[in-house]
């Protein structure tokens, strides 16, 4: 239980507004990769991954931890330190979990037409996360981007509803970068 | 020039004066407003130390994206040292700590009242739009259901009827600021009364730029490069205008601006509206009609 105790932000204010920074870089500029630092979250939660959930998680955001997130360890350590209700997927503003356990993605929130931003931001852990990979077109890419997409069909899917649909950050060690629901995708 | 605040002072708030669960709700609500450009995310607007009017929600939308090594500016209308532009600059030297800057290329945040800076902005930076109506529907419809309704089914007849009635009545789009624009072809939003001569900046600019409406309370935002179009008609093309002068300090023939009454014979003088870029040219020795007379008279 100790270990749930310490691993959070030690200057809460000041490192929450950087990784909060670096968090609306990638969201702003689909396909670059920022470092997000400062916690130290118990496994197998990545550093970007647990940085992402105290700077963006409170008592008001319900949380869906999937597959193997779904642990003591890891919900002990989320209701110390942001005191998120941990919820089904189809209950949830953010999903936090690997791209084969959120499956299936129907489950999570897609907004409502007058209002699209009541959806579920994913935070997507990865194996592995480089400016490599699918192209991406769309608002804050001036021509065109890559990133280390885990599939492409689920994302012009997410797109074609566009304005609804999700939002998701990739995580991997402490680097991040995000895909929101107006980037066009193709293969390369 | 860079002041830094006191620290005794900056020790008894939190940084950047939002507690931080208000700070996380706005940071929320701006990632939000990101994913969808143009639309206009509700966010549960907290009352600041400035009356409504004065930029409460640009300023809280700086609050929640400031941090320590960030450089700001603020402008009002164009102006660095108008009263506005002052106390909350110093508002966020006191709270955060942050260093301040007049330069338009050395800020790394941007808080502005109904401008865009003349100097292109550059990737990284953040302009934060002061926001009085947000919703560019209302002064048609009054019903926020009915409005939220007519973005949901992307209804903006009505916007285009009361364009084409400035047309009828005289002779031209007579809308001269807070021009309605069309973002990504999805949302119309109110890009906050700027003169329609700054329209062009807001498309393909390399900064992100966020809206935040205080009273209204609503934030949005254009990601970087997000394409923006003013809306006209085939023919009566939209115009970017302004005063037909050059400036009487600095010279400049394709700058926005102001015209100053100066004394009551009817004598008059046109200024750059933005005063970083009418001082930056003076200092490089480019002078106006008016410019070398006036810089000796101490103004």
């Amino acid at each position: 239980m100790s270990a749930a105790l310490s691993g959070g932000f030690a200057q809460a204010p000041v490192q929450s507004a950087q990784a909060f920074r670096a968090a609306l870089m990638v969201m702003s500029q689909p396909g670059t990769i920022h470092l997000l630092e400062g916690a130290l979250p118990p496994a197998p939660l990545s550093v970007a991954a647990g940085v992402l959930v105290l700077t963006l998680c409170d008592g008001t955001t319900p949380l869906h931890l999937a597959g193997a997130y779904d642990c003591a360890a890891l919900r002990d350590w989320i209701t110390f330190h942001c005191g998120a209700p941990l919820v089904a997927a189809q209950d949830a503003m953010f999903a936090l979990g690997d791209w084969a356990t959120l499956q299936p993605l129907g489950r999570f929130a897609i907004g409502v037409p007058d209002y699209p931003d009541r959806s579920a931001t994913m935070i997507v852990e990865m194996a592995n996360l480089s400016a490599k990979g699918a192209l991406l077109r769309g608002p804050g890419i001036e021509d065109q981007a890559q990133l280390s997409l885990p599939e492409l069909a689920a994302f012009q899917a997410n797109r074609a509803l566009f304005p609804l649909g999700f939002d998701c950050f990739f995580t991997h060690g402490n680097r991040a970068a995000a895909l929101p629901r107006s980037t066009r995708v193709e293969a390369v | 020039m860079t002041l830094h605040a006191d620290p005794v002072a900056a020790e008894s708030y939190n940084f950047a004066y939002l507690d931080e669960q208000t700070k996380r709700m706005i940071r929320r609500a701006i990632l939000k407003a990101v994913a969808v450009p143009g639309y206009q995310v509700p966010f549960a607007s907290r009352e600041m130390p400035m009356p409504y009017g004065w930029g409460t929600g640009g300023v809280q939308v700086t609050a929640a994206c400031l941090t320590p090594d960030d450089r700001l500016k603020v402008i009002d209308q164009g102006a660095d040292d108008t009263t506005n532009a002052v106390s909350i600059r110093k508002f966020f030297q006191r709270t955060a700590g942050v260093a301040v800057t007049e330069a338009t290329a050395e800020a790394t945040v941007i808080q502005t009242r109904h401008r865009i800076p003349e100097t292109p902005l550059t990737s990284g930076q953040i302009l934060v739009y002061q926001v009085p109506i947000p919703e560019p529907l209302r002064f048609l419809e009054p019903r926020e259901t009915e409005t939220r309704k007519m973005h949901e089914l992307e209804e903006y007849g009505l916007i285009h009827v009361k364009l084409y009635e400035d047309i009828a009545r005289h002779g031209t789009i007579a809308t001269s600021y807070a021009y309605p624009v069309k973002v990504e072809g999805r949302y119309v939003m109110d890009p906050s009364p700027i003169p329609k001569f700054d329209n062009p900046k807001l498309s393909g600019s390399p900064a992100l730029q966020l809206f935040g409406a205080g009273r209204e309370q609503r934030i949005y935002a254009l990601p970087p490069f997000s394409h923006v179009v003013s809306l006209d008609f085939d023919d009566h093309p939209f115009e970017a205008t302004k005063a037909p002068h050059d400036c009487d300090l600095c010279g400049a023939d394709d700058s926005y601006l102001d015209e100053v009454i100066t004394d009551d014979q009817g004598s008059r003088m046109f200024v750059c509206s933005d005063t970083d870029f009418c001082r930056t040219r003076q200092a490089e020795g480019q002078l106006g009609v008016l410019g070398a007379p006036v810089l000796k008279g101490g103004v």
